[in-house]
């Protein structure tokens, strides 16, 4: 029997931190970080965007620093600790940027929104005085076609302030 | 897409010998955000991956004491800017490190990825011509060093030969009264492609009035970015005055070959080539007298 391509590549073990869980898993290695925490570990809350770099749709944070997991292979994740939207919220409640977001309304279709999520902690986290530009110019990477911004950036400071 | 390994290299001997063993059916990868994208646009295809990220050399980002700057071809951008020793000496370099991308993006991307995939409109290395930055290649046969101006040989093309990598990045001490600027005009405030970007150093006399030396380069207006020699050696001996910066630009614009394409006109670019000349020239002075 002929080999496919797909067969002559074989899969890769992949040791990680995810969401605080110790995490083992089995991929093809051309397979993005995107296309592993949806399709293989089956945490659909990061989104697929544009899947180029572009959207911010599917930021994830790797070792303390987001990345787009669509730029990112699953294979490259060995011995990572990453944290996902799944993440954010501590148990039994709301981040205080889910909270704001939901107050302001810094949504509507909501594809963009566990990016802006993942992004945004991560600037509070360490910036927790992210003033209005600095916050604007962080989001830069992340892309939104429903609120035109201004509630996004509302919420963050929102969330910012009730943090303090 | 065609399904391809991902080989981590842990060192340049083996990184070296799996391009040889693969050819162009292997490239090295630093932090992806152009391989990944091209790989799933089926621009080309690879059997294999060599991740350059657990290679020590080219995670070296070493700030010598002699002034000397060593960026290793797989550093994130994060890691430059946000080293304020690398940030005060090297300030074209900072530019282009803080613009390349959004966040998201500077957490992984390298400015020796942004030189080996060689597009005209590079934010990085035009910055890199202007700091007189020299690279480091390295294959089975050998090393080797050239100036960075030389390194990309077209849209997409550069000078890596079968079986070679581009190791790391070598900035010279910057001179006294010092001063570098990189920007770009792009029709967004962030986030796009450069329809033009200009980088300008020069080194000032120690009254801070007259220009000893200076060097700009051109983004995005030929099949590479240019080094423009004519409007660099016009401005040796130069009072550092608007008229002499405006007079570099029009130098630098006819040293400008560019295209029109969906970002922008020929004549749309040439203009944009004198009006960034006239702007980063004057920024670097103004960085070089506080460089004193």
């Amino acid at each position: 029997m002929t080999q496919t391509p797909e067969q002559s590549v074989r899969k890769v073990s992949v040791q990680c931190t995810l969401n605080g869980q110790p995490t083992e898993f089995l991929a093809a290695p051309y397979l993005s970080l995107l296309e592993v925490l949806r399709e293989t570990l089956g945490l659909t809350g990061t989104k697929e965007g544009c899947n180029d770099g572009n959207c911010g749709a599917c930021t994830v944070n790797v070792d303390g620093r987001i990345v787009d997991s669509c730029l990112m292979l699953g294979a490259e994740a060995e011995g990572k600790t990453i944290e996902t939207i799944e993440g954010v919220a501590p148990a039994g409640g709301l981040h205080p940027l889910q909270q704001a977001f939901l107050e302001e309304a810094a949504l509507q279709c909501g594809i963009c929104t566990p990016g802006f999520l993942v992004s945004a902690k991560a600037l509070l986290e360490r910036e927790p005085d992210a003033d209005e530009p600095r916050i604007r110019l962080w989001l830069a990477g992340n892309l939104c076609r429903c609120t035109g911004y201004d509630k996004i950036i509302r919420a963050v400071e929102k969330a910012r302030d009730e943090m303090k | 897409m065609h399904p391809y390994q991902y080989i981590p290299a842990t060192n340049i001997t083996e990184a070296v010998s799996l391009l040889a063993r693969y050819g162009p059916r292997a490239r090295v990868m630093a932090g992806g955000t152009d391989l990944l994208v091209q790989l799933r646009g089926e621009r080309y295809e690879l059997d294999a991956v060599v991740d350059a990220k657990a290679i020590p050399e080219l995670m070296a980002l070493t700030l010598a004491k002699d002034g000397a700057l060593s960026i290793g071809a797989a550093v994130p951008c994060y890691q430059v800017y946000e080293d304020e020793a690398i940030v005060a000496a090297f300030p074209g370099i900072i530019d282009a490190a803080s613009l390349i991308g959004g966040i998201q993006v500077q957490s992984r991307a390298s400015l020796g990825g942004n030189l080996c995939n060689a597009t005209p409109s590079a934010d990085g290395i035009c910055p890199l011509i202007v700091h007189s930055a020299v690279v480091t290649l390295t294959g089975v046969g050998g090393t080797r060093t050239m100036p960075v101006e030389e390194f990309t040989t077209g849209p997409g093309r550069n000078a890596l030969g079968h079986g070679e990598m581009l190791v790391k990045i070598d900035l010279p001490k910057p001179a006294a009264h010092f001063g570098a600027a990189y920007q770009r005009f792009i029709p967004r405030n962030e986030m796009d492609i450069a329809v033009v970007g200009v980088a300008s150093a020069v080194t000032l006399d120690a009254s801070g009035q007259k220009i000893d030396s200076a060097r700009i380069a051109l983004a995005s207006v030929g099949p590479t970015p240019i080094f423009a020699k004519k409007a660099s050696d016009f401005l040796a001996g130069q009072p550092a005055t608007e008229e002499t910066f405006a007079k570099a630009g029009e130098i630098a614009s006819t040293e400008a070959t560019p295209i029109s394409d969906m970002r922008g006109t020929i004549e749309q670019r040439h203009h944009l080539v004198g009006v960034l000349t006239r702007r980063t020239l004057a920024q670097a002075v103004q960085r070089a007298r506080g460089n004193s």
